[in-house]
């Protein structure tokens, strides 16, 4: 039986820098030159010192994105792929979706590729939420007829029965994504292609999501899930694939390679992924895309100082950094930890849960969210955080933004601390006895 | 029934590859079969760019007329009034607002063509369809203005028949159709050249606004091509849009010059046009990703 994705031996080279000179005029001049028989003066330029920082020689500036990676993939697997930034996820899912083409290498495949790697391509703000469902199906490669077909499951999963007719510029960012994501989901594809979708809309429609996917699954087509959510990996995929600096560092039973690949990613847990003391998370970008963001996330003790090793009843404050491009007169900071399995532990707001109004202006700021005793037992856990307009959505949200450890603690001097292999959560409690 | 459906799963598993990923190799491989797969995006697209465009004027589709007008008024006080450049026995308004509203129609073809891959960057970075998708909706939602334009003109041709001036539309009026089909492909034809080389050569899209602007006079727009010396007119027919647009004055007005061989080599030209963009364009659309 053919595997239904048959990858050989692909290689992706990148290059950095500038390509080329990028002006016809220098280009056209290098050929006149050459068509003389003179010499190129670009290239003597590209010789000189002042030239060689700008634009560095051809040999160094290329590298591999994907490295002599060669795998298949059965009909109906789930596929997790998983690694650090960079490793080269996106730039498979990218070749898988003929977005861009292989420098070497091949990738043979049956059927049909949908790709979610971002949802929402393609919506216009001025079309209505009907327009949009058809002109997104159609650029996924749906046409009309099955759009049709498929129309009324798309809004109902969607939950947009009422604002179908509105323009998508009035949906709320959290009603945006929904109806990306349920037009990707209906689509059929025998292949489908997900990278991160999983870490936008609110926690509800994201079970929903996740159930879509892994029914998506058992309908025997196949799904390539692309994800920094370990949990979402390891509940989904049955197999799961590792990149490290473009090459292909394991593939194989789900559970062991994500095991494997927190182990490597966790061996020093006081400089996270080269973080600064404290911090648990701090943003890629030096300026956040999105109009809200969640910058960084860092854990102070009592004092005010970086804390470093956070154990069960510790006191801890978690300093959320956000960065807003817009005023929100009326908004809140959310904290969320859950567990690997996404079952969610704490949820804290300033508002509602704790009432604390919270007008958020243009700038960085950032709220602190104080734990005098910190009630999780050891173990492992998922940090989630986001801005909201409180009660009515997200503005940004994220629920497994990074990973949060917590350390051993003989809280009861019973010899016996609390561990996330008994149970999640250390309260303070009393037994009292009836009278003799 | 169990084996039923395990014969099911064989036969639908081992079926042959349908898709194979390979690195870019040769020039040819235009995949216009693909092209009428998506037929269905390229309708959505033009509707979208109609849609999204003037859903938020105030004035909609009324744009489409007042450019025209006030070209025409302008040409009229220019180019007949101060310069007194004949055309053609016809009167002067109806004149330039025929060349008027054809050339409009090639110059939105090429100037809206040729960012194609830079102003798609984003969704085609995300998704993959045939690109060639984008500006053919373009070339298609150019119409819609153009047709309006075109009852302007033929408004305007009622009114001047109501006044008793003499014009007769010629039997070229049936080649209208294969007129306009000349300019949307030799439009397309500029307009994805110019897209493939701006992907490498930003600086060309500087070039395409102002080298429209200076096609325009090169072209018959506001002077008849019989007003120039036989030399001229030999070096104007190098030029495709200029039988095109004295085809298109014959044919409703019943004035402006037609040659054969000029007509035959302006339909040469937007072919090898329109060939080297395929040609260019279906190379660059593999490449683009990673020179962006």
């Amino acid at each position: 039986m053919l595997p239904i994705i048959s990858v050989e031996h692909l290689y992706k080279q990148y290059r950095l820098g500038t390509i080329n000179h990028g002006m016809l005029r220098k280009d056209l001049q290098s050929w006149w030159a050459r068509a003389r028989g003179k010499e190129d003066p670009n290239v003597r330029i590209a010789g000189s010192m002042a030239d060689k920082t700008r634009r560095p020689a051809a040999s160094n500036d290329r590298f591999w994105a994907l490295d002599d990676v060669s795998f298949d993939v059965e009909q109906g697997e789930v596929l997790g792929i998983i690694g650090q930034n960079g490793a080269g996820k996106s730039t498979l899912l990218k070749i898988l979706s003929k977005v861009t083409t292989p420098t070497r290498g091949e990738i043979r495949l049956k059927g049909r590729v949908a790709s979610l790697l971002e949802v929402g391509t393609g919506f216009h703000p001025e079309l209505t939420g009907r327009e949009n469902v058809f002109l997104n199906g159609a650029i996924l490669g749906m046409t009309k007829t099955e759009v049709r077909r498929k129309f009324d499951e798309i809004v109902s999963f969607a939950e947009l029965e009422r604002f179908i007719d509105t323009p998508v510029k009035r949906y709320s960012s959290g009603m945006y994504v929904r109806l990306a994501f349920a037009v990707a989901a209906h689509l059929e594809p025998e292949i489908l292609l997900v990278d991160e979708v999983l870490a936008v809309g609110d926690s509800q429609f994201q079970r929903k999501c996740l159930g879509k996917m892994g029914e998506i699954g058992k309908e025997g087509r196949t799904v390539l899930l692309v994800s920094h959510n370990m949990a979402a990996i390891r509940r989904l995929s049955a197999k799961t694939l590792l990149l490290e600096n473009g090459k292909l560092a394991g593939f194989g039973d789900a559970q062991s390679i994500v095991a494997a690949y927190l182990d490597k990613t966790t061996e020093d847990p006081t400089s996270q992924d080269g973080l600064p003391p404290g911090f648990i998370y701090r943003m890629d970008r030096v300026k956040p895309e999105t109009d809200y963001a969640i910058t960084a996330i860092q854990l102070l003790d009592r004092q005010g100082r970086p804390l470093t090793d956070l154990g069960t009843w510790d006191y801890v404050c978690f300093r959320i950094f956000y960065s807003a491009a817009k005023v929100l007169k009326r908004g809140s900071v959310v904290l969320q930890i859950q567990t690997q399995e996404a079952v969610p532990l704490i949820l804290a707001s300033t508002e509602p849960d704790s009432m604390v109004p919270l007008p958020i202006g243009i700038g960085d700021s950032y709220a602190d969210c104080i734990f005098p005793r910190f009630p999780i037992s050891e173990g492992q856990y998922l940090v989630g955080a986001g801005l909201a307009i409180p009660l009515v959505e997200h503005v940004i949200w994220n629920n497994s933004l990074c990973q949060l450890s917590v350390s051993q603690r003989d809280v009861f001097k019973t010899g016996l601390p609390p561990s996330s292999k008994r149970y999640l959560v250390a309260t303070d409690l009393e037994w009292r006895l009836p009278p003799k | 029934m169990a084996c039923q459906l395990a014969s099911y799963f064989m036969t639908s598993t081992n079926q042959e590859y349908t898709t194979i990923i390979k690195p870019v190799s040769g020039w040819f491989d235009f995949h216009l079969a693909e092209l009428w797969r998506y037929r269905d995006l390229i309708l959505l697209f033009v509707r979208r760019d109609f849609v999204a465009v003037y859903k938020q004027t105030i004035l909609g589709p009324v744009w489409f007329f007042i450019q025209p007008i006030f070209t025409t008024i302008i040409f009229t006080i220019i180019f007949g009034r101060v310069a007194k450049i004949p055309t053609d026995q016809l009167p002067g308004p109806l004149f330039y607002l025929s060349g008027i509203v054809a050339w409009n129609y090639f110059a939105a073809c090429l100037n809206k063509t040729s960012d194609t891959f830079v102003g798609n960057a984003g969704i085609f970075g995300k998704v993959y369809f045939p690109r060639l998708v984008v500006p053919i909706a373009v070339v298609i939602n150019a119409l819609i203005a153009f047709g309006i334009q075109l009852l302007l003109l033929v408004s305007l041709m009622f009114y001047y028949s109501f006044q008793g001036m003499g014009f007769t539309p010629s039997r070229m009026v049936l080649l209208l159709p294969l007129l306009i089909l000349q300019m949307a492909v030799l439009g397309l034809g500029c307009g994805i050249v110019v897209s493939s080389l701006t992907t490498k050569y930003r600086d060309l899209i500087q070039l395409v606004g102002f080298g429209v602007q200076l096609w325009m006079y090169a072209t018959p727009i506001f002077y008849p091509i019989s007003i120039l010396s036989p030399r001229w007119q030999r070096l104007l027919s190098l030029n495709p849009m200029a039988p095109i647009i004295e085809t298109f004055r014959n044919a409703l007005l019943g004035a402006g010059m037609i040659h054969s061989t000029t007509i035959l080599v302006s339909i040469a030209v937007t072919l090898v046009v329109f060939f080297i963009g395929l040609l260019l364009f279906s190379r660059i659309e593999k490449s683009f990703m990673d020179t962006v």
